[in-house]
């Protein structure tokens, strides 16, 4: 992060006189309100929206705050909307997607940097391949193979397995991991095999070490994949009881009250906004990092 | 990076030698003439190397490459799970082709793309170049810009939902209080898509900032220093140094926003339900509906590689430009 001394477009010089500083604060304020408005105020008027009554959530004009702060929307909706199980059912998911993205990505990223298999090129190639070919437009197909593996002929429809393995397909994530291995310079891993450290030992106790930053940045895509994605677990889970908080949120949300409807939202974005919260930093300077980089 | 060129030629003689040497490198000589013992350490390397590719590899074939085959094998069958695959030639392009949402899907799929493109690109560009000359509270603008990035796209789509809510919704509200007439966003068949937009554009649009600010940033200084000195005003700085400098950055993000914009379900499926009138339906949606309402596979592939054929055109593109070296030449 830039210290704020450099240079942008407005020169300090400008902003230091008198005109530039009354005109620097005033759109410092407006854009203060605008983020406010455009962006706190919608996640505020869920969060109060929900505590209010079913009648005060309908009424006309609408009331700013709430006549009465009442926590009944929450508990109602953690009952009628069985959120416990919906929720379970996404941390399972998202779980289970990281740990074996975690585990078959960076074994096959670790293989295809350093190990030299034959055809290695090929591979690595039909892997960046799936990169241009946008994944929503193949969910059909994919659903049938699904429902249907070639050869076993088992079906993972309502299996938290149809969300864990079609996760490891992950070639962008795969290809950050491969990219970092790639810097890793050789010298380290030949020392280790000389003091007789085997693949795995290598990989486990100097590759994966080293790759701590990408590792967390892996994670946190493999995770908010799993927890937003929405059109995938609509087709996979037809079963109510195996769906996660994103499909039951929809299905459940046609019949239910709509002070229930909003506290469901509200917890349903609880856990993202957390881990938000917590690794902010890491996040956005990931995301930056990512783009000018290309 | 130096390794990188270097390590592709002398590799199996070198992984070779480094297994045998931990032994007794003396022996480095005899392993070697032995050509038999040669190709067990080259099969032995080479089965280790797929031990720790397998799991992803099947993956991807299962997952990535088998279901791209099979789109295209079953865009010209007649595909009804459990029962036998029969070949129909071109049935299932000329059938899509006929079903009168079809041409209203694409055109509501285009007229998204290229609303998202107006509403959502120049916004987080302008906001961006403001939030740059900031000095101020500038982590809190990144995080509060990225907070709807984060909520779950489904309950951003039911929020909106309920704010677009003709009688009691917050849209109409705000627009009766600033003495304006109301609008029946998505009810209307006419404002449904511009609505959905509008809830993509909030969803989306903290990631695009935030690269934008980095990109921003990495201006030299210097440039608008020079500029300034030659007289050139704060309109004329952005025009020739801001955006012919994040001019690369500024292609790709587009490009990628019509990948994902020409793949939007989400809002058009919770919001509208592709109403009315299938003012909102998208080719996604349509494929949604072919494979789980009309249980028509083949016609949901025949849309597929449609869809797929045409973006990927798009990707191919963008890789092709991230692949240059020259970003900003």
């Amino acid at each position: 992060m830039s210290s704020p001394a450099v240079r942008t477009l407005v020169s300090p010089f400008t902003l230091a006189r008198r005109r530039g500083k009354v005109i620097y604060w005033s759109v410092f304020t407006g854009v203060v309100l605008l983020f406010a408005l455009a962006f706190l105020f919608p996640v505020y008027w869920m969060v109060s929206g929900a505590m209010k009554s079913p009648d005060e959530v309908t009424r006309t004009p609408p009331t700013l705050v709430p006549d009465e702060w009442q926590f009944s929307g929450y508990t109602e909706a953690w009952d009628v909307m069985e959120l416990p199980t919906h929720l379970w059912n996404t941390v399972v998911q998202a779980a289970g997607a990281w740990v074996l993205q975690l585990v078959f990505c960076t074994a096959a990223a670790y293989a295809l940097s350093k190990l030299k298999p034959a055809f290695g090129k090929i591979i690595l190639g039909g892997i960046l391949a799936t990169l241009m070919v946008p994944a929503q437009a193949l969910v059909v197909p994919k659903y049938l193979t699904v429902a249907d593996l070639p050869l076993i002929h088992v079906s993972l429809l309502n299996d938290p397995m149809a969300i864990w393995l079609p996760a490891v397909a992950n070639a962008f994530n795969l290809y950050l991991l491969k990219r970092f291995f790639d810097q890793i310079p050789r010298d380290i891993l030949e020392a280790a095999e000389i003091d007789g450290a085997g693949r795995l030992r290598t990989l486990w106790s100097i590759v994966l070490p080293m790759s701590r930053p990408v590792l967390g940045v892996v994670s946190i895509f493999a995770l908010v994949a799993v927890w937003q994605d929405f059109l995938w677990p609509l087709m996979v889970f037809s079963d109510t009881e195996k769906q996660p908080i994103s499909v039951a949120l929809v299905q459940l949300s046609q019949n239910v009250s709509l002070t229930v409807v909003i506290a469901s939202m509200v917890i349903a974005s609880i856990p993202m906004v957390t881990m938000f919260l917590i690794f902010q930093r890491h996040i956005i300077a990931g995301i930056s990092a990512g783009s000018t980089k290309g | 990076m130096k390794t990188g060129s270097k390590q592709v030629l002398p590799a199996p003689e070198r992984s070779a030698a480094d297994a045998s040497s931990p032994s007794s490198p003396v022996e480095k000589g005899p392993a070697g003439r032995r050509p038999g013992s040669k190709l067990r350490r080259r099969l032995a390397d080479q089965s280790r190397a797929y031990g720790f590719l397998i799991g992803g590899l099947l993956c991807f074939a299962l997952f990535s490459w088998y279901p791209a085959i099979r789109a295209v094998i079953i865009s010209f069958q007649k595909y009804t799970p459990g029962s036998d695959p029969q070949w129909v030639g071109t049935d299932n392009f000329t059938r899509v082709f006929q079903d009168p949402e079809f041409g209203a899907a694409w055109r509501n799929t285009l007229t998204f793309t290229l609303l998202a493109l107006v509403i959502g690109f120049a916004i987080p560009f302008v906001m961006a170049l403001v939030l740059n000359e900031l000095r101020h509270a500038r982590a809190f603008f990144r995080v509060v810009v990225y907070l709807p990035v984060m909520i779950p796209p489904v309950v951003s789509a039911l929020l909106w939902k309920w704010f677009y809510d003709p009688g009691t919704g917050l849209a109409n509200e705000a627009l009766r209080f600033v003495h304006l007439p109301t609008s029946n966003w998505t009810n209307g068949a006419d404002t449904a898509l511009v609505s959905l937009v509008i809830v993509a554009t909030w969803a989306n649009m903290g990631g695009t900032v935030l690269i934008y600010l980095a990109a921003l940033q990495g201006i030299p200084g210097e440039l608008y220093e020079a500029a300034e000195l030659d007289g050139a005003g704060l309109w004329q700085r952005v025009r020739h140094i801001t955006i012919p400098q994040t001019r690369f950055i500024i292609l790709m993000l587009m490009l990628l926003q019509i990948i994902a914009t020409m793949q939007v379900f989400t809002e058009p499926f919770v919001i509208t339900g592709g109403g009315p009138e299938s003012s909102t339906v998208t080719v996604l949606y349509l494929i949604y509906k072919y494979a789980f309402l009309y249980n028509d596979f083949g016609g949901a592939c025949a849309l597929s590689v449609m869809l797929l054929v045409l973006l990927s055109a798009f990707s191919a593109l963008y890789l092709r430009l991230t692949r240059s070296p020259e970003e900003t030449s």
